[in-house]
């Protein structure tokens, strides 16, 4: 069976507007390739994503949300009519309100407040929808990475790198369409935030490594120079038209562009990571020089050099902003890490004229309570902060977001939202808007039902829409 | 209600409320009540009406219920909500539908065909009779060397060594063919490969899934039983009542125990701070959609937030589902292999003995009592101490059933449980606050004591297995699926519009589940199992989708060669029911099986899916199973049958992706076991090994019925590139030079027979003799050491014929 040709009618069942021709005419062969650049459902202005994932939880009223009032409600038990609204996973329903310490100035002809702690981020202030008011489900790590990828709190199910790549296929003809990039720890969602799910694993996110082999198994083993490779691959392609001849299996004409994809992947790989050609100034912009920033800065450049050579969607995750205790500490690290690498991306892309047409989106799985949790007691500064998933922020740019403006608003406390929830199904179908999708109209049936990302919830929030 | 009747009438009974009648008004719906008599301000029902909030107000849609009418109802429901006793409501009949998976398997008679000569068995006619309406001719028989490595890939997962090759071929006999398959399915490799398929239905995995993605060390047991099942040919139906329901049938070994692991493949979130009734819940979801997919080829999980949309199930079937496993514990069981018992029990008195002294010798009977007070305070009153409100927390997370266990007197837990906690207080327990501070700190160094005399102590193994709760509060309905939004209650019961399920007692448990799915009764459980069959041996199953039967899954190709299958499986007219073995022999001795592959231009634009079966279908061979192939014409093979799962070298960087990189760091194993096939890969849930992923494996979170196979440039290098591959690669050059003392041509000849298992063709012995040349010319040039015949042997392991069955 022609399993390819059913994966693409199930495709065409799921992408009304894709036209299976197109598919079947890609790269000139007779069995169409999965990756093969195509059209959404209309002309979307991003054409590529990258999403900073800051696994574990930022805390949105240290960055993101000033609220004064925190510091005079500081060290009393929050009211209790709030309090029993809400879930927490560690902390207890007396713990006291926790001020922040952090200075909020304003930024940008939008005067967007933005924390001290986040300068260049603060930078593209205009360029930026600062959302105030993201709201999520599950108040626990894995849930919640699952419901921001793929959805669902369940494990399984495709995540928005591989529902992007599905829906667009890939501009690259020697990359991955779906790069993932990491730093710091490791993430709670692990390789499961960039599955493909039940969608062929063509769909799933390729990681890009920060030692060893940039892709996995690109280099040769030892022995074998690209000579070699070459020698080897030509006597497989001839052999296999061969056996073509013989069996008339479409399946091996993609089996054979398969293989020279992975070649020139093998000449493509060193080339995207070889920072030579970058200028000096491009370079410390990034903070690629400092020790603190180095890691980071690395991804942040590897995300824009990606998006060059058309790479449809760069995760970039960087944990963990899990900070329970020692708030005051572990916050500022991460920021100084991230924070001038983060801005300068959104720069280096806006100044190349790539920003339009790439969507940055900056956030993690939930946000951090106005109350205080303490393991500690004998410690100073152990004071951190819960799990929050009823408000908190991120922020987006670019790609068909409308930069400049703060939307949505939670209350004087920072619990709850009082204006313009977006909740993670709304940003999903947003992010997908924005990519060209009808986020109801992409679906992949699947055990008996048409699943999509944002399972039978989500509304485009259109005042983010440039 | 005229209003009311569209939503909830006769015809549609929005969650469960039907209010055309009194009586149904009365019963309510699935959230529960809809009124309370002689309190219409306490009744949803009048709440609803009045209300002015969208998404409360009913309807939601178009004009709101008049005030006056409102009145009425309120007047109604405050004078007693009373109504003519002859107005009763007819009782429910038992839903009823047409769809052809639901009614009962019927044999079907063997259709007349007009070449019965080419017909080996009787599944052939069906096809036949198809293939002759449609004016076509089957394919001639597949090569015998095609053949024979179809078959052995089939029924064992591995290919046929070359003397295998040549005896077959050097045979004669009318039923040569038979004589192989017959030694295979008696083959102990016979129950890998078809343990390879079940265990992506039962979605197996060696670790807990989620953040800390814990190790599972004793999961393979389950997987160990499994081969076993397989190789004894275990019958079906015993096979998945064991798996059901293995503790709760009479004098239950413990093999049978063992055989419940199946349902204890589900995720356990075991991330600090996690609502452990959520986590529990998601896991009786799992088991019920596992159940329903598995078994009755129904996406029963539809129906967990609301009535099923296509099939006939409703929410209250769900939960009546679902019930079975809500009522029901996980357990962890001793489950010693053969020859363990003696030595253990030998050494046990000592070890127990030496584990007191050191337990006494760190003070541990004094201070573990300290620390359990705390605990216990941290339960009864929470927020009171931060440092052991968050040592609770975590304790929960990690150590199952806490409050039970801490809440049992020292002297009343069971000896496992004791031990569990000591365990766990010596290795994990907060100590903050609490006196003797050094003596606390000592206890790492009891740790690393007791985990050396553990070490010590002779393998006892355990196993993952389940047990009945019958304590168990009723199971209640979840309100739109969310597991905090309690509805009415359920009884465990299976679907109303399948066969009525006999019950053992005053409440079904999942014995009588088990029993009522095997049962040839059961108009699902032997089409669904026959027909993903199929599947496995031709690319794609009789109904496509294997994993739906309902309304909305593809109907069969061939629905009378299902059902023969089906009625030929639970009730053959000879030999016996539920033989697994009987029914791949069934298949595999077809004349529709042993069909050539290659493609024929004049069905290219008639059948391009072949689901006419007028030829057989060439297959990417699966994740494992191209590992096994690999490494059998290496001649690096481990051929140990079960046991544990091992760790095949992978590149850094993997394992550390994952939040519990340091707990599950990934040490590859070493000598014989590195080389152990596919299917024993360790996989571990947040970061499974890369190889797996690439080649289409499920991601072992759900139950996966058909995978799909995809053809990616990440194969190619993964083929071309990882250690694994390349080592085969020298291994197989050094079995071509040293067991062929011949010339190019010799060597070719026995490279293709290790690899492709035929001889080669003129021209690719001539582009290949060309190849080697090349390379040895480009070794020389580059002063290498390698042999061309590691590049040959590269070519060889990466042809789409070597990956693919054809």
């Amino acid at each position: 069976m022609n399993n390819r040709r059913r994966f693409l009618s199930d495709v065409a069942c799921g992408i009304g507007s894709m036209a299976l021709g197109d598919l079947l005419a890609a790269d000139g062969l007779s069995a169409p390739n999965p990756l093969a650049p195509r059209k959404g459902h209309f002309e979307g202005k991003a054409k590529s994503v990258i999403f900073m994932f800051m696994e574990g939880g930022p805390s949105q009223m240290d960055l993101f949300d000033p609220k004064p009032e925190l510091q005079k409600w500081h060290g009393k038990p929050a009211p209790e009519s709030v309090i029993k609204q809400v879930t927490l996973a560690f902390t207890k329903p007396n713990a006291a309100i926790l001020g922040s310490p952090r200075v909020f100035t304003r930024h940008g002809k939008c005067g967007m407040e933005i924390s001290d702690w986040l300068p260049g981020i603060a930078g593209n202030a205009d360029d930026m929808c600062l959302v105030r008011s993201i709201a999520t489900d599950a108040f626990n790590h894995h849930p919640a990475q699952c419901l921001m990828f793929s959805g669902s709190q369940v494990v399984g199910r495709p995540t928005l790198g591989a529902w992007t790549v599905y829906g667009l296929g890939s501009e690259s003809k020697s990359l991955p369409g779906f790069v993932v990039l990491a730093s710091g720890a490791g993430t709670s969602g692990g390789a499961s935030n960039f599955s493909s799910g039940f969608l062929p694993s063509t769909y799933q996110g390729t990681l890009l490594r920060g030692t060893g082999d940039p892709i996995l198994y690109m280099s040769n083993p030892p022995g074998i120079t690209m000579a070699s490779q070459r020698a080897g691959l030509d006597a497989i392609a001839d052999l296999n038209r061969m056996r073509h001849k013989d069996t008339g299996d479409a399946e091996i004409d993609s089996r054979i562009a398969s293989y020279e994809l992975a070649y020139r992947m093998q000449s493509a790989g060193p080339e995207l990571v070889d920072f030579s050609k970058e200028s000096k100034e491009t370079l410390d912009m990034y903070g690629i020089d400092d020790p603190k920033t180095k890691a980071y800065a690395t991804n942040c450049l590897l995300a824009r050099r990606l998006v060059e050579r058309g790479v449809r969607f760069i995760l970039i995750m960087n944990a963990s902003w899990d900070s329970h205790t020692n708030l005051n500490t572990k916050l500022k690290a991460n920021c100084e890490a991230t924070d001038k690498p983060a801005g300068a991306l959104v720069k280096d892309l806006k100044r190349r004229g790539l920003l339009d047409s790439t969507l940055v989106v900056w956030g993690g799985e939930f946000g951090r309570t106005p109350v205080c949790e303490i393991r500690n007691t004998q410690e100073a500064d152990n004071a951190g902060r819960d799990h929050h998933p009823q408000a908190y922020s991120m922020w987006l740019a670019g790609g068909g977001i409308k930069g400049g403006q703060v939307f949505g608003a939670t209350d004087d406390l920072g619990f709850f939202i009082t204006d313009n929830k977006v909740h993670t199904h709304d940003l999903q179908a947003t992010i997908l808007h924005c990519l060209g999708f009808d986020h109801t109209r992409l679906t992949y049936h699947y055990m008996g039902r048409d699943f999509r990302l944002t399972d039978v919830h989500g509304t485009v929030v259109r005042p983010m829409l440039a | 209600m005229k209003r009311c009747s569209g939503c909830h009438g006769a015809a549609q009974q929005m969650n469960g409320l039907r209010l055309d009648h009194p009586d149904f008004i009365l019963r309510g719906g699935y959230s529960g009540p809809a009124l309370v008599k002689n309190k219409s301000a306490e009744s949803r029902l009048i709440e609803r009406v009045a209300s002015s909030k969208e998404g409360v107000r009913m309807p939601p849609a178009g004009p709101a219920v008049p005030a006056a009418e409102i009145e009425i109802l309120k007047r109604w429901i405050d004078q007693g909500a009373a109504y003519p006793a002859g107005l009763r409501a007819a009782p429910a009949a038992r839903p009823k539908s047409s769809h052809w998976a639901f009614q009962p398997v019927a044999r079907p008679d063997l259709p007349p065909v007009k070449d019965a000569a080419w017909a080996r068995n009787p599944a052939d006619r069906f096809v036949l009779a198809r293939l002759e309406k449609e004016g076509l001719r089957p394919s001639p028989e597949a090569a015998r060397t095609t053949l024979l490595r179809r078959v052995f890939l089939d029924l064992t997962g591995l290919p046929p060594a070359p003397h295998e090759v040549s005896e077959f071929l050097a045979d004669t006999r009318p039923d040569a063919y038979e004589q192989v398959v017959d030694r295979l399915l008696l083959s102990p490799h016979y129950g890998e490969r078809w343990a390879r398929h079940w265990l992506d239905l039962a979605h197996y995995a060696d670790s807990d899934g989620y953040e800390k993605d814990l190790q599972r060390p004793w999961a393979w047991r389950y997987r160990h039983w499994l081969i076993e099942a397989l190789n004894r040919d275990l019958p079906f139906d015993q096979f998945t009542i064991e798996q059901l329901a293995g503790d709760l049938l009479p004098g239950a070994r413990t093999d049978q125990l063992v055989a419940t692991g199946f349902l204890r493949n589900t995720l356990t979130n075991r991330e600090a701070g996690v609502d452990r009734d959520e986590a529990r819940f998601e896991q009786l979801v799992n088991r019920a959609n596992t159940v329903s997919t598995v078994w009755l080829g129904l996406s029963a999980g539809c129906a967990q937030c609301h009535d099923h949309k296509y099939d006939p199930i409703k929410q209250t079937d769900y939960y009546a589902l679902l019930s079975f496993f809500d009522r029901s514990e996980e357990q962890e069981i001793d489950a010693p292999l053969p020859g363990e018992l003696g030595a253990w029990l030998a050494a046990r008195p000592e070890y127990l003995r030496k584990r007191k002294q050191l337990l006494t010798e760190f003070e541990v009977p004094a201070l573990m009592p300290l620390w359990e007070e705390r605990i216990i305070e941290a339960i009864d009153k929470p927020g009171t101490q931060p440092e052991w409100d968050f040592a609770l927390t975590s304790m929960k997370a990690i150590f199952d059933r806490t409050v039970k266990v801490m809440k049992t007197a020292p002297g009343k837990r069971t000896l496992r449980d004791q031990m569990r906690l000591e365990d766990y207080f010596i290795g994990n327990g907060t100590r903050f606050g609490l006196p003797h501070q050094d003596k606390f700190t000592k206890l790492r160094e009891l740790k690393k004591k007791l985990d050396a005399l553990e070490a010590d102590l002779p393998v006892y193994s355990q196993a993952m297995a389940m047990r009945d709760d019958s304590e168990a509060p009723p199971t209640k309905l979840r309100v739109r699926g969310m597991w905090n939004q309690l509805g009415i209650p359920v009884e465990a019961d299976t679907p109303a519009f399948l066969p009525v399920m006999a019950k053992s007692g005053a409440q079904a448990n999942r014995l009588d589940l088990g029993r009522w799915v095997a049962s040839a009764k059961n108009p699902l459980t032997a089409r669904v199992f026959v027909n993903r069959t199929w599947g496995e041996f031709f690319g794609r199953a009789l109904a496509r989708t294997t994993e739906d039967f309902g309304v909305k899954g593809e109907a069969p190709t061939h629905p009378q060669l299902l059902d023969w299958l089906a009625a030929e499986f639970a009730a053959p007219s000879s030999g016996r029911p539920w033989s697994m073995k009987q029914l791949h022999r069934t298949i595999v001795t077809s004349a529709t099986y042993r069909q050539a592959s290659l493609a024929r231009p004049e069905l290219a634009q008639r059948d391009p899916e072949n689901t006419l079966l007028a030829r057989q279908s060439r297959i990417r061979l699966p994740a494992e199973t191209l590992r096994d192939v690999t490494l059998a014409a290496a001649g690096l093979l481990s051929r140990d049958i079960g046991g544990r799962s091992f760790k095949p070298p992978q590149p850094e960087g993997v394992a550390e992706l994952g939040y519990g990189r340091s707990r599950n760091a990934w040490t590859a194993a070493k000598g014989k076991d590195r080389y152990r096939r596919g299917l024993y890969i360790h996989f571990q849930r947040t970061t499974p090994y890369p190889m797996l992923m690439t080649f289409d494996s499920p991601d072992s979170s759900v139950t996966c019925a058909r995978r799909s196979r995809s053809n990616t440039a990440l194969q190619a290098l993964n083929l071309l590139n990882d250690e694994v591959f390349f080592e085969a690669a020298q291994a197989l050059a050094w079995r071509v030079e040293s067991e062929s003392a011949g010339g190019i041509s010799e060597r070719l000849n026995h490279a293709f027979a290790l690899t492709v298992g035929r001889q080669p063709a003129e021209a690719e012995r001539q582009r290949l003799a060309q190849y080697h040349d090349r390379q040895a010319r480009i070794f020389e040039s580059e002063k290498s050491a390698l042999s061309p015949w590691v590049g040959v042997s590269r070519v060889l392991l990466n042809l789409d014929e070597f990956i693919t069955r054809e």
